[in-house]
């Protein structure tokens, strides 16, 4: 079995499955349990400044999307930060982590954006003895209200300046948690970037409403006939904080940047594609808060045994491999030229790439009597609609033509040299490729 | 009562009234709100789906389900019943598995279909909860039809006589109407008098005047029907059984299936309905599947259902077939029977061994002898009571288009006439001769 463990910003931890900052991680019971059941780390659940602690909603903090068998796709909170004292947690913080030095502890921190809170709050952190800070520049909701959370994640300068003091009064590595709720994801990297940050983590959670009640017509959760927007978190937010992280990996101002990988990972997979983004690990809370601490031995496992399968001993191995392959749209081979193959032998003749292909696309499958759907080579745009409607995975597959060949479809030669965009005739800003 | 589970003869209660009423409680259980979820979501929603090619009434199926998905069952209900009134009990007995189940995509990706026969159960079973009927009449055309018989074809083509605005006289031979959902289909699929509840429900449009205790050639003759009305359609199914001519088969106990199904279908108490130790079916249809397993449940020790071909000749699907066999019925091939012997009532009966060999079926020499204090003949049903005056096709009522007799005026339809004698077949042609009838009469 590879070895997982993992060493991001000097922190070590046996794998690279943290606990985000999230309900999980609110109290020692639910850590301790966390890191007898395997977690590699946590992110202590988000502290405010001393005083009387925020307070909650009574009525429901959750909404989700579900599939038809109520697998739970999306989960959507309005739930603040704790709500606990501020030196009942640090006590708690101190005694788990006395008691686990080998998994990592880091303390989430959101207080108000000026330097005397964070001034009061870092050294009293540091005292627990934990690994590292998180700040909440993320939440979308509730704090967002009050001038934290989000609203200052979605103000480079403050992330700049409050790195900084973060920087100046703590003396272990500081993480910036981005928020998604902005429009360039590299703009407050690079503020993280510029205020001394060590690492960034993202994606926190996404404004959301995932459904609107219709007989009483408020949005889901509903507390008295009203509703707020929420944070969307989940499988379906993955994407989104895929690309997010491998904008920030590739961006010149923020590569080599740290990044901890956070949206939707549920199983060992999900962690391997966020590391080959160049994630030096993953946090995870939806997949604990639907399925409990448990499914952290199917991530570990299968996290290792395709490293196995691979011939990676290290996560280190793998960790930024996709990145390079990341790139922009102009920069693709418009000379790779491929069509749509359907598997006969693997065909059920649901029809649904027909229906897709017609209705839809670009009329490129044809449809005998006898319902044996074959692509037309002459319509084929390689869009790769059918192959995502198909039922069968593999029924249909996409085969590149050998350069040398005639595309049918545009009855030219396809070449074998690379060509993109910047140099295409079509192109009025077309350069001639440099000799 | 005292229990009779071992004694010989033909007896009640060999069961208790408990184990009997478990026995005969819903074959399929209806679906719940999430297991309809679920099994909806497994519908591909196919382009030009086979499973509706494969519907005799050509449900819009992907529909109907897709409708479930979107949490409106009872507009799922509204798509099946469309095309086929009698949705809901076609959800019960249609043999889904050589119908739009065994047409699902799901087979071959698979091998388990759609479950399409017990969604469309929950969609029909959401609309016949509600209190209102949710077709309406049309404007009233003035003209009256004659529909004889009220079984699945002739109240299909009264429903949708009545929709488009005629006034229907509904004759049924029986006193209650319902064909052979009512007296003929076996009770554990049709429990709680869906049947009946059905009739009532359809009979909601209106416009239906329902006359039981008429008998075509008794109390009313085709003549009368022809002059009084502007046209007749005939569902009068198949009335008369087959006997095989047995030396024997007229001893006691030596009973047509239909009429023992007929009978447990009608009775009050089924605890008091007697059945023999060692049971017989003869034949390899339906009928003889649905008589052997209620013997079965009503508690006979052995039952055995013996068939003269081989089994893929069988009538009966697989899938009944292999109920039959998990209900504890044993299934007997490639044996003719021969003689029915006993002295007043039977007491066992003699097969000869058959192959099918190049000239058709053959014995080989060999016979077998099966106890039975019960012997039911499942052989088969024919055509009875037809008028004169009518083509026949084989033996049954020649039709040409959607149901037109020989005789100017006169559709028929269901399994008085050629095709397969299925329910869902009867409804497609009494449906569709509805449609013709009323074109007929408006162009004229």
């Amino acid at each position: 079995m590879a070895d997982l463990t993992t060493d991001f910003l000097g922190i070590k931890s046996p794998n690279p499955f943290w606990l985000a900052s999230a309900p999980p991680t609110d109290k020692e019971y639910n850590v301790r349990r966390a890191f007898e059941a395997g977690w590699g780390g946590v992110v202590w659940k988000t502290l405010g400044e001393e005083g009387p602690p925020v307070v909650n909603v009574n009525g429901p903090r959750y909404g989700a999307i579900w599939g038809a068998d109520r697998r739970l796709l999306g989960l959507n909170n309005i739930e603040l930060i704790t709500d606990r004292d501020l030196y009942t947690n640090l006590e708690e913080i101190t005694r788990v982590k006395r008691d686990y030095p080998d998994r990592a502890v880091i303390v989430s921190i959101m207080v108000p954006c000026d330097e005397e809170s964070w001034k009061a709050i870092l050294p009293l952190v540091e005292e627990t003895g934990a690994d590292g800070i998180e700040l909440n520049f993320g939440c979308p909701h509730g704090m967002s209200e009050r001038g934290m959370g989000s609203a200052v994640g979605q103000v480079p300068e403050y992330i700049q300046m409050v790195a900084e003091w973060c920087k100046k009064y703590y003396s272990k590595p500081v993480i910036v948690k981005l928020t998604p709720n902005i429009t360039d994801i590299t703009k407050p990297a690079t503020a993280a970037k510029l205020g001394g940050a060590d690492a960034v983590s993202l994606i926190n959670t996404i404004n959301s409403i995932t459904a609107v009640d219709l007989d009483c017509m408020a949005p889901e959760p509903t507390i008295d006939g009203k509703g707020s927007h929420g944070g969307y978190c989940g499988p379906a937010v993955k994407p989104i904080a895929l690309s997010m992280v491998s904008e920030i990996a590739r961006n010149p101002a923020t590569h080599g940047l740290p990044i901890s990988g956070i949206g939707g990972v549920t199983t060992w997979r999900d962690a391997a594609e966020y590391m080959a983004l160049g994630c030096g690990n993953v946090q995870v809370c939806t997949a604990a808060m639907t399925y409990g601490f448990k499914v952290v031995e199917e991530m570990c496992s299968g996290l290792s045994s395709w490293m196995d399968e691979k011939g990676y001993t290290s996560t280190a191995d793998f960790i930024g491999m996709a990145v390079p392959n990341v790139t922009d749209w102009q920069h693709l081979n418009l000379n790779y030229i491929s069509k749509a193959r359907i598997s006969q032998d693997d065909c059920i003749k649901c029809g649904r790439c027909f229906a897709a292909c017609e209705d839809t696309s670009h009329q490129a499958i044809s449809m005998s009597e006898d319902r044996v759907f074959e692509v037309i080579d002459a319509e084929c745009v390689a869009c790769n609609l059918c192959v995502n409607v198909c039922p069968v995975e593999g029924c249909i597959t996409m085969e590149r033509l050998e350069p040398g060949t005639t595309d049918p479809r545009t009855g030219r030669k396809v070449e074998a040299d690379y060509a993109n965009w910047t140099t295409h005739p079509n192109n009025p800003g077309a350069v001639t490729a440099a000799e | 009562m005292t229990v009779n589970h071992y004694a010989d003869g033909v007896k009640p209660a060999r069961l208790t009234g408990e184990e009997i009423a478990a026995n005969f409680t819903d074959m399929h259980a209806p679906l719940g709100d999430h297991e309809a979820s679920v099994a909806a979501d497994r519908c591909y929603f196919c382009h030009d789906a086979p499973c509706i090619t494969a519907c005799p009434t050509a449900i819009d199926i992907p529909l109907f389900i897709r409708q479930i998905q979107g949490g409106k069952p009872a507009d799922a209900g509204q798509t099946i019943l469309g095309q086929n009134i009698l949705g809901g009990m076609c959800a019960r007995v249609c043999p889904t598995e050589t119908l739009c189940e065994e047409a699902c995509v799901r087979n071959a990706a698979e091998g388990e279909p759609v479950e399409i026969g017990r969604l469309q159960r929950y969609g029909t079973d959401r609309v016949m909860a509600g209190n209102t009927h949710p077709f309406s009449r049309a404007e009233p055309t003035g003209k009256r039809i004659a529909v004889v018989g009220a079984g699945p074809a002739g109240l299909a083509c009264a429903h949708r006589l009545a929709m488009k605005g005629h006034e229907v006289t509904l004759y049924e031979a029986r006193k209650k109407p319902g064909g052979l959902n009512e007296y003929g289909i076996a009770a554990y699929k049709s429990v709680e008098n869906f049947a009946a509840r059905e009739v009532d429900w359809l009979m909601g449009i209106g416009g239906i005047t329902l006359k039981t205790g008429h008998k075509l050639g008794e109390t009313i003759t085709l003549a009368e029907l022809q002059d009084g009305y502007d046209a007749v359609f005939l569902g009068i199914g198949l009335a008369g059984v087959n006997r095989p001519g047995l030396p024997g088969e007229t001893l006691d106990n030596c009973d047509d299936a239909v009429d023992f199904i007929d009978r447990l279908r009608q009775s009050d108490d089924l605890a008091a309905l007697p059945v023999g130790r060692d049971v017989v079916v003869v034949g390899g249809g339906m009928t003889a599947v649905d008589a052997a397993v209620q013997a079965r449940k009503l508690g006979a020790e052995t039952v055995s259902m013996v068939y003269r071909r081989d089994r893929a000749a069988m009538g009966a699907s697989d899938y009944e077939v292999d109920y039959a066999a998990q209900q504890g019925v044993r299934v007997v091939t490639n044996a003719a029977p021969s003689a029915v012997n006993g002295d007043a009532g039977v007491t066992d009966i003699t097969f000869e061994r058959t192959k099918s060999g190049p000239s058709g079926l053959a014995t080989t020499g060999e016979t077998i002898t099966l106890k039975a204090d019960q012997v039911f003949m499942a052989i088969g049903q024919r055509l009875d009571g037809v008028p004169d005056g009518l083509e026949l096709d084989g033996r049954k009522i020649a039709v040409s288009g959607p149901g037109r007799t020989s005789l100017k005026g006169v559709w028929a339809g269901g399994d008085c006439t050629p095709g397969e004698d299925l329910t869902v077949v009867a409804v497609a042609e009494g449906r569709d001769a509805a449609e013709d009838i009323h074109s007929t009469l408006m162009e004229g």
